[in-house]
């Protein structure tokens, strides 16, 4: 089984070269310690800075330059910042070329919950819904079920709706997972979890084609 | 040149009163217009529907006017680090408006730019779009989103001179120029207020014409929210 480290590192091999990639906040600002040296590829925080380096090295914070999940940063060379409209048409625009971010639930036909439990929590939904709405490639990364031990790939969402219809991809820490019309077809397995285990532990249908591969990590 | 500077932070907010709506710049704590917000505490105005992306944290930005129950109505689209915004929200003190981001950014922009609605696809299909007109486009739903009606925008710059010219810097740019003429009076305070023809006409982010009165502020405290190095 993976933990939030290893999740990330296994959706940093999505990340491909010539992307701009916005991060959501948790396990998806994971990301940008594990993507390959040798590819080209600016990361977006929708609060307005594309070029986002990595945390500022201590006594070099600067309270004008922070991320989506208010941390403070440092801006690489080539880095621009702009106002939050701006930000927005990259992502309405669809100039962003893929979007990792968190969920509470996936449904099996792409659905996706993650900014409200009615009566108890409600952050609200940030860039969350303008992301999903817009961006051609959804890549969502969650633990495969939550701290009762219930699946959170579903057949139909019981949270709020953030998005319909537009997850792509899912990497839990048992599985990685496509969403297909059909359901959630199983692609790889985390090292040492079987099939039966990710079967037991995804509510939503789920597809298995022949032998199903151990990730590499 | 128009002179749009005011003396001090009372000037700037004269006419300011209870049961407005204003709109307030910044991103977290991140480019928040502490004067005005200073002020507009000390005023003690009430029943104020407050347009901002968030509603800042318990003892800072927007929260001060929380604790002092100011704030009849909240339209934002973040509101997770403030438990006192959280407990009055769900106990129904608080009317609240949570939209995405985007559409937040984008009914600023079209209040500003004279556009009354724009169609967006975010929200679509979600709670956000309920009571909403929705319409295709191309095989795609889009949801029509009003623009704001405010009666005041206070924004904060980096630099800025008398005619109201502005330039944000880093991150601490974010809803301040689409904020900018988007409400009846526009007031910016900025960190510096230098003389006219100092700014280099190309580097200007926001042109005089949006902003009506501006102001340099004092005792900026610029709080960082989550302090994180490497």
């Amino acid at each position: 089984m993976l933990d939030k480290t290893g999740i990330a590192k296994r959706i940093a091999k999505e990340v491909k070269n010539g992307y701009y990639v916005n991060l959501g906040i948790g396990i998806p600002t994971l990301v940008a310690n594990f993507v390959r040296q040798d590819i080209e590829v600016e990361f977006q925080s929708e609060n307005g800075i594309l070029g986002m380096g990595p945390f500022p090295l201590d006594g070099e914070e600067d309270a004008d330059l922070i991320n989506a999940g208010k941390q403070t940063i440092t801006a690489l060379n080539g880095a621009s910042y702009f106002d939050s409209a701006t930000s927005f048409s990259m992502i309405r625009g669809k100039h962003v070329d893929l979007t990792i971010l968190g969920a509470m639930e996936v449904s099996e036909n792409g659905d996706i919950a993650n900014w409200k439990i009615p009566g108890y929590m409600v952050k609200g939904m940030g860039g969350a819904m303008d992301l999903v709405a817009s961006a051609e490639n959804i890549i969502v990364a969650m633990m495969h079920t939550n701290k009762k031990g219930e699946s959170k790939l579903l057949k139909r969402c019981s949270l709020p709706l953030t998005g319909v219809d537009c997850v792509k991809k899912v990497v839990t820490n048992l599985a990685v997972l496509e969403v297909t019309k059909d359901g959630f077809k199983l692609l790889e397995r985390a090292p040492g979890i079987s099939v039966e285990t990710i079967q037991q532990a995804t509510e939503g249908h789920l597809i298995i084609e022949g032998p199903v591969p151990e990730m590499e990590l | 040149m128009i002179n749009k500077q005011v003396a001090n932070v009372k000037e700037a907010l004269k006419g300011v009163s209870s049961e407005m709506t204003f709109m307030l710049g910044g991103f977290g704590l991140c480019g928040i217009p502490e004067n005005a917000i200073s002020e507009l505490v000390d005023m003690g105005i009430k029943n104020l529907t407050c347009i901002s992306n968030n509603a800042g944290v318990d003892d800072f930005g927007l929260g001060l006017l929380l604790q002092n129950h100011q704030i009849k109505k909240m339209i934002a689209s973040y509101v997770g680090e403030n438990d006192e915004f959280e407990r009055q929200m769900l106990s129904g003190e608080l009317d609240v408006e949570l939209i995405p981001q985007g559409t937040l950014a984008e009914r600023c922009r079209a209040a500003q730019a004279g556009f009354p609605a724009i169609y967006t696809p975010a929200g679509y299909g979600t709670e956000v779009a309920e009571g909403k007109e929705t319409r295709e486009f191309d095989g795609k739903m889009y949801v029509l989103e009003m623009a704001f009606k405010a009666d005041f925008s206070f924004v904060k710059a980096w630099k800025g001179d008398a005619a109201g010219n502005l330039i944000f810097k880093g991150t601490a740019r974010n809803f301040n120029p689409n904020m900018c003429g988007a409400a009846t009076i526009t007031v910016a305070e900025v960190e510096e207020l230098v003389p006219v023809g100092a700014l280099d006409p190309n580097q200007i982010h926001i042109p005089g014409i949006f902003v009506q009165r501006i102001f340099e502020g004092k005792n900026y405290e610029k709080r960082i929210e989550k302090r994180t190095v490497r």
